[in-house]
């Protein structure tokens, strides 16, 4: 159980099955692999000109630039190249939809009860198979949150890295629960405060339910506002292991939610957060983390008036933790992160802290900093060779890792493009 | 057969003769009678006297012009961009280039140019120009922000063929999306109907700038579009009442052209001979009677190659040519085939499967087209991403190059500027830095091919619409006002 957040146990972990995990991260014998002369962001200490980064069997040995680099290992020579940990998208349905329109492709997504499908795991069903894992990978998306969408309670998200596989498929999970504040009609409900209400009585069903386990078997309790399941379910959230992830823009919103974190100690993540910036300040005193987009600033609902490019920069100036997304809930276009992050940068956040907010601090907000996010000794050999700055637009992706593992398969897309360049 | 439709085609080109005539004479009484004629048909275009001859059924309905733009830049100091890196989209950059400013136009652009005593002076040392980013695929205005049934104007989506709707009788001048474009480098757009129906209505085209009517955008003399939509979207709109199928789809474009023909052969007789009461009008049969003249462009929605083909395939039959297709995700499929018909494929850089006909996108998709020899648009159809055309451009240009295919930064300039002003049939006026266009021009911080670039300075017609320097001159819109927060000075 090596990936669990020492401070914040998590309950029902679906962690890595630790034989399986390395046999799959170091076939046959130790494999020793330097990236020799590149210039190294680690994220963790300050960028390396010329450096090389050493990795034994699927871990990271060493980052620097007096690395010596053992006999027989395989070099890849990145002068003029930069290296990165592997970028991380905090909020994509990678896994559980392949194609928006199709329903049968569409596994995010619950019935529940009553807009409370708190007990949903999706990872149970996903699809490694999926062919949009490629083309997130091989621009540089290493990991992703997957989670579903919809209702009051969506259900609980997932780390996963862009290569799963039939042994490993799930990095970490559950990494959050999921609910939203920000629909008036998302729990059946007709307004923001009646959401607020929706949600306060299942949390409280949630905390009445734990304390009243025993009686509730032999029918002893009074009745709740959902079933079994969904209750338990809440109760790693109203213990504070299991952060619940916030959909929410208006600045209302986000107060209703600080209020709800505070009244059940609830360790709260803000999921969109348009106005995010102007609360600021309590986020920050919170350190409630907001994963937020970098180029949102059109006013597309009377929740988000305020939404603008400045966002990320403001509430990172502020001291509040901040991982940048793309549309919330992305499939095909999860690598688009970087061209966010590239545009926050121009909104004014700097440089180094739009990669923070895309490597170590997604990995910190669900738990998994221990392994990725940074380019450590110790740490999972979770990073990207690019060809230049990773945010611009023309910067390629030369060499993605995955646990030390190079994954170069082609995608769809580059087989398509191949079939049809060779046809004319 | 064959001589059949040479006859037919022989006696189409005497009825247009003979309505060239007419129009000239009701040209000239209808200016007499307005005092002055709308702005509607005085700018010069390229396309007159090359394939459709010049006026050709262009006064066959009673009214050519009945929203005339009334669009009038303000007067505007001449003025000169120094020392900058010009991509003119018309050749190869300049490199520590001018380009000269004077009453709206383009007046000299080069290493070297004369500058009268007088012009503004504009800095740009480090900095890059480029023409205005044109959009040719925009719902601004039409589907306003925020978004809310009340906004929601772009499809007509109450019969699969509604020819008779004109999107510009939607456009919400106070949608708050207007200034955003405008501070990307956007200097014109293509406002399209939805593309709920087999054939959606007419588009226009719009300049971005303040105002308080849409015929205060309008572009001048601008040419129609018209909006038509293959496969997925009609079918799945009308499956009750049909059509429901792809079948069903082609069998309602027929039927529309059929009737449209009908429509066109009655009229340009009557014009021509006048004898008897003219034929009743129909709103939506003026309209694909126009398209068949080539008085209006057909834009279409189409996704599939194989769909493209039979677009091309019904165009022929009824004697209409296609401008462009629009979104044409698959249109490297068939690259060879739209450069051999000259129909521009307006796609996107970096989306797709997120519907069935969308699942073969490919970023490289603008790239092959290009290499085929075609016309590659970069569009939007997105508020967000038409705020950063030039990123789109710079992302299929990438990709292109990834899939190893030469392409300069030129090129992809030309994705979202020269090609675009063609495919609205406005390229002798726009999308390129070339003495005597308008001076539709964007001064960029750094490369717009950079993630970092930001538009510092937008033109239209010569006059400064965007200073990001000075966000007391930004323009809001009445939205804008207290609903929306003042961005600040880190806008």
């Amino acid at each position: 159980m090596r990936h669990l957040p020492r401070s914040n146990p998590v309950t029902r972990l679906v962690a890595l099955l630790t034989l399986t995990a390395a046999a799959i991260a170091a076939p046959a014998g130790a494999q020793t692999l330097a990236i020799t002369n590149a210039r190294i962001h680690p994220v963790s200490a300050p960028p390396i000109e010329n450096g090389t980064v050493l990795i034994v069997d699927g871990t990271i040995k060493a980052v620097g630039a007096q690395v010596i680099v053992p006999a027989g290992a395989t070099r890849i020579d990145a002068a003029g190249q930069w290296v990165t940990p592997g970028l991380v998208n905090a909020s994509t349905r990678l896994g559980l939809v392949e194609i928006g329109s199709i329903d049968d492709t569409n596994d995010a997504r619950a019935r529940g009860i009553e807009q409370v499908a708190a007990a949903l795991e999706p990872w149970k069903a996903l699809n490694i198979d999926s062919v949009l894992w490629t083309p997130a990978r091989e621009q540089g998306v290493t990991s992703v949150v997957t989670m579903p969408t919809g209702g009051l309670i969506a259900g609980q998200a997932a780390l996963v890295d862009t290569a799963p596989s039939a042994a490993v498929s799930v990095r970490l999970a559950p990494v959050a629960m999921r609910a939203s504040l920000s629909d008036p009609d998302a729990g059946n409900t007709r307004s923001r405060a009646e959401l607020v209400l929706r949600l306060r009585e299942v949390l409280q069903d949630a905390v009445a339910f734990a304390a009243s386990r025993q009686a509730y078997e032999t029918g002893d309790t009074r009745s709740f506002s959902t079933s079994r399941l969904h209750l338990e379910a809440l109760g790693p959230v109203i213990r504070g292991e299991l952060p619940l992830l916030v959909a929410v823009d208006r600045r209302a919103e986000i107060v209703s939610a600080l209020d709800l974190a505070r009244e059940f100690k609830l360790r709260l993540i803000v999921l969109g957060g348009a106005e995010a910036w102007m609360v600021a300040d309590r986020l920050a005193a919170g350190r409630v983390p907001v994963l937020t987009a970098g180029l949102d600033n059109i006013p597309q609902s009377f929740a988000a008036l305020g939404t603008r490019q400045e966002n990320a920069a403001l509430l990172q100036k502020a001291g509040v933790p901040v991982a940048i997304i793309a549309d919330a809930g992305e499939t095909f276009r999860v690598h688009r992160i970087r061209q966010h992050a590239g545009i926050a940068v121009a909104a004014g956040l700097p440089w180094d802290e739009a990669l923070k907010a895309v490597t170590l601090t997604p990995a910190q907000i669900f738990g998994a900093a221990d392994r990725i996010g940074s380019l450590q000794p110790g740490k999972d050999a979770n990073l990207v060779v690019w060809s230049g700055d990773p945010f611009e637009l023309s910067t390629r992706a030369t060499h993605v890792f995955i646990r030390g593992r190079e994954l170069d398969e082609r995608s769809r897309q580059e087989r398509l493009v191949e079939k049809y360049k060779q046809a004319r | 057969m064959r001589n059949a439709a040479w006859i037919s085609v022989r006696l189409r080109q005497w009825g247009v003769a003979l309505v060239a005539i007419v129009v000239t004479l009701s040209l000239a009484a209808a200016s007499g009678v307005n005092g002055q004629s709308s702005s509607g048909g005085q700018e010069p275009r390229k396309d007159d006297g090359k394939k459709p001859p010049p006026g050709r059924g262009g006064m066959s309905r009673p009214n050519d012009n009945p929203f005339p733009s009334t669009y009038t830049p303000p007067p505007a100091p001449a003025f000169v961009i120094r020392n900058a890196t010009i991509m003119t989209a018309a050749g190869p950059s300049i490199r520590s280039g001018s380009v000269l400013v004077q009453d709206g136009r383009i007046a000299a652009v080069g290493e070297r140019i004369d500058v009268p005593g007088g012009a503004i002076v504009v800095d740009g040392t480090g900095k890059f120009v480029t023409p205005g980013i044109i959009d040719v695929h925009s719902h601004l205005g039409v589907y306003a922000a925020p978004s809310a049934p009340a906004n929601s104007d772009g499809n007509e989506a109450t019969a699969p063929t509604t020819a008779q709707v004109w999107a510009e009788h939607s456009v919400w001048p106070q949608d708050p999306q207007f200034p955003l474009v405008l501070e990307g480098g956007i200097t014109t757009l293509q406002i399209l109907p939805g593309s709920a129906n087999l054939i959606g209505g007419r588009s226009v085209v719009l300049k971005p700038v303040p105002a308080r009517t849409v015929q205060e955008m309008k572009y001048p003399g601008a040419k129609y579009g018209l909006k038509m939509a293959c496969g997925e979207n009609p079918k799945r709109v009308y499956q009750q009442r049909g059509p429901s199928t792809r079948m069903g789809n082609v069998a309602g474009y027929r039927d529309a052209w059929i009737q449209a023909e009908r429509y066109r052969r009655r009229w340009d007789k009557w014009l021509a001979d006048g004898e008897g009461d003219a034929p009743d009008r129909n709103l939506g049969l003026e309209t694909l009677a126009e398209a068949l003249r080539g008085n209006i462009l057909v834009h279409n929605h189409c996704y599939r190659a194989d769909e493209m083909a039979q677009m091309i395939d019904i165009a022929k039959e009824f004697g209409y040519t296609i401008r462009s297709f629009h979104h044409a995700v698959e249109a490297y499929k068939v690259a060879d085939l739209l450069a051999r018909e000259k129909i521009a494929a307006s796609v996107w850089a970096d989306w797709g499967a997120f519907k069935m006909e969308s699942m073969d996108a490919v970023q490289a998709n603008a790239a092959l087209v290009h290499a085929a020899g075609g016309r590659a648009i970069i569009h939007s159809d997105d508020p967000s991403d038409s705020q950063r055309l030039n990123q789109e451009a710079a992302k299929a240009l990438a990709a292109g190059r990834a899939a190893g295919l030469t392409i300069s930064d030129d090129d992809a300039i030309r994705w979202v500027t020269a090609n675009a002003a063609w495919a609205l049939g406005l390229d002798d006026q726009i999308g390129a830095i070339a003495q005597g266009r308008h001076a539709d021009l964007v001064l960029w911080s750094a490369s717009p091919l950079s993630v970092y670039a930001r538009a510092e300075r937008v033109w239209i017609d010569g006059v400064q619409r965007f200073d990001r320097s000075s966000p007391d001159t930004w323009w809001q819109t009445d939205f804008d006002l207290g609903f929306v927060h003042p961005a600040g000075e880190a806008r």
